[in-house]
């Protein structure tokens, strides 16, 4: 049977020659970085080289990258690591902070940032404020500029929605910020730091991070064609840290524990490998079938698109299809050898909808038939015929087997 | 495939795949919609009634879902378990019941069968009340 992926925004497959590239650190480069000896300094050098990929990627210096096991951890470090810095300074100062620290998010974010964020409110750490976004799933930056407050330390904002694809203004963010950090100056108040969750966009946007103006950045190495279990969080020089997890002096004691050589490397070749995949043939080959696989699914009756219908990032379509529900769309779609995801309540463990969904006024009937594909660089014009040919069908016997008139 | 089998039973995938007595009966003698709030899933359950003996018997039950793989199977199954039941038996399948027929569910879907097991009575509920 014929078998498409159009998942990658859940996970990609490793690159041949990124595997190919940590493959020796395995059982041959094995040393431990921290030790002088010539197998420590080789692991040492490979971790150097790719964090100076890295930070070629970013467009920053090496020495600001500090490489973890996720984006999740990445943020989770950035969000409480960032609080418990400023907690730590504002109470040694006695400053000017009476009131609780403030920070800004929006209501689409990934679990991870809404997670982090419930926990600093839980703790007692900041009060959080979720922005709203439009039916498009966009934060406006005039909604950004009226929630901050004397008290905001942090605005941590996604850079393209993993759902819906939708491309958040981060570089409007980030002047906004700038601007507003000028004046506090003056006013001797701290500044505000900036943090993206840039995950989705990593592949197939400008990451540079003087033109985003961001102080913090966290992605992943497993949607950008390295394995599951690495990324790293950019951290502006000068961004106050505590770090989240204690022990010996790695990543510039900001997180401790032995370094995980090999994926350190293959993410270091996956990033170089994107710096190609941006604005190339290769981007402009997704987006091209991304847009076929669109038309090709609005022809069907009863089907929206969900996200921003031009500000959206190239590898992800998204859906409602009214009538049905994800998850038996899922199913039947696995049947065929396709696989693709769904915002479903059904779908999720809470037996809610996607948050995200809600949160761009989607009613509760529609994004019961919620459906994402994601395309990645081994995708094919064919791949995307035969979900065009198989798509149709499923949907006409879904709808057939529901009650009329409900 | 073997996709999808780490959440459901072989026999829930049988049932989605080949849903048994599925559609509409016109001039049901009874009939029930009944909905789950929460997850959106619909089902609607129509039985036909005849008489034997002086006893009631199911003769005929068919559905219509709109809802996810748990809610197509449930109902699906619960169609077959009450054809030629003695309606008070039918009446008191319980949502477990559904459940053990298909060899078992994963929890977060247990309200499924819990929809099938009362769109059920309720269909059972309006056959009595139209008498």
């Amino acid at each position: 049977m014929k078998r498409v992926y159009l998942d990658n925004a859940a996970t990609t497959a490793v690159d041949p020659q990124v595997f190919q590239a940590m493959k020796p650190f395995f059982s041959k480069k094995y040393g431990n970085a921290s030790e002088p000896h010539f197998w420590g300094q080789e692991a040492r050098k490979a971790i150097d080289k790719a964090r100076d990929q890295a930070a070629s990627f970013l467009g920053c210096k090496s020495g600001e990258i500090v490489f973890t096991s996720c984006a999740t951890e990445s943020i989770n470090l950035a969000h409480k690591g960032l609080l418990e810095a400023l907690l730590q300074e504002f109470s040694n100062s006695k400053s000017q902070f009476s009131k609780k620290l403030h920070v800004i998010t929006s209501s689409v974010e990934h679990k991870a940032v809404l997670e982090s964020c419930r926990h600093l409110e839980k703790s007692g750490m900041a009060e959080v404020s979720y922005l709203p976004v439009d039916k498009f799933g966009m934060v406006k930056v005039a909604d950004v500029e009226k929630a901050i407050t004397p008290e905001t330390i942090l605005v941590s904002m996604m850079y393209v929605n993993n759902e819906v694809g939708t491309v958040e203004p981060i570089k409007e963010i980030g002047k906004l910020i700038k601007k507003i950090n000028v004046s506090r100056i003056t006013s001797r108040l701290s500044p505000i730091f900036f943090h993206t969750d840039a995950t989705q966009a990593v592949q197939y946007l400008d990451c540079n991070v003087d033109k985003l103006g961001v102080d913090l950045l966290s992605l992943t190495g497993h949607k950008i064609y390295a394995p599951k279990g690495i990324g790293f969080l950019y951290q502006k020089k000068g961004t106050p840290l505590i770090r989240q997890q204690d022990g010996g002096d790695q990543e510039y004691r900001l997180r401790a524990g032995t370094e995980n050589v090999p994926y350190i490397v293959a993410l270091g070749q996956a990033i170089e490998k994107c710096s190609n995949v941006q604005n190339s043939k290769c981007s402009k080959k997704i987006e091209k079938l991304r847009d076929k696989l669109i038309t090709n699914v609005l022809k069907i009756p009863g089907t929206k698109l969900t996200g921003h219908p031009t500000q959206r990032a190239p590898h992800i379509a998204s859906f409602v299809i009214e009538g049905t529900e994800g998850e038996a769309i899922l199913l039947h779609l696995s049947d065929k050898g396709i696989a693709a995801s769904s915002g479903s309540a059904c779908t999720s463990g809470l037996l809610q909808p996607s948050h995200v969904l809600t949160a761009m006024g989607i009613p509760a009937q529609w994004s019961h038939g919620s459906l994402r594909f994601s395309l990645g660089k081994d995708n094919t014009k064919q791949d995307i015929e035969y979900v065009a040919e198989i798509l149709p069908v499923i949907i006409k016997k879904l709808r057939k087997m529901a009650p009329k008139g409900v | 495939m073997v996709d999808f089998q780490g959440l459901y039973s072989k026999k829930v995938l049988e049932h989605v795949r080949h849903p048994r007595n599925l559609g509409e009966i016109k001039n049901p003698d009874g009939m029930a919609t009944v909905g789950n709030r929460i997850c959106g899933d619909v089902m609607r359950l129509y039985i036909k009634v005849e008489k034997k003996n002086g006893k009631e018997y199911i003769k005929e039950a068919k559905f219509q879902t709109l809802g996810c793989g748990a809610a197509l199977a449930t109902s699906s199954i619960i169609t077959t378990m009450v054809k030629g039941k003695a309606l008070d038996e039918a009446g008191k399948i319980t949502d477990k019941a559904v459940a053990e027929a298909l060899g078992g569910l994963p929890p977060v879907k247990f309200h499924c069968s819990v929809l099938a097991a009362d769109a059920l009575k309720k269909a059972i509920e309006d056959y009595r009340k139209k008498k």
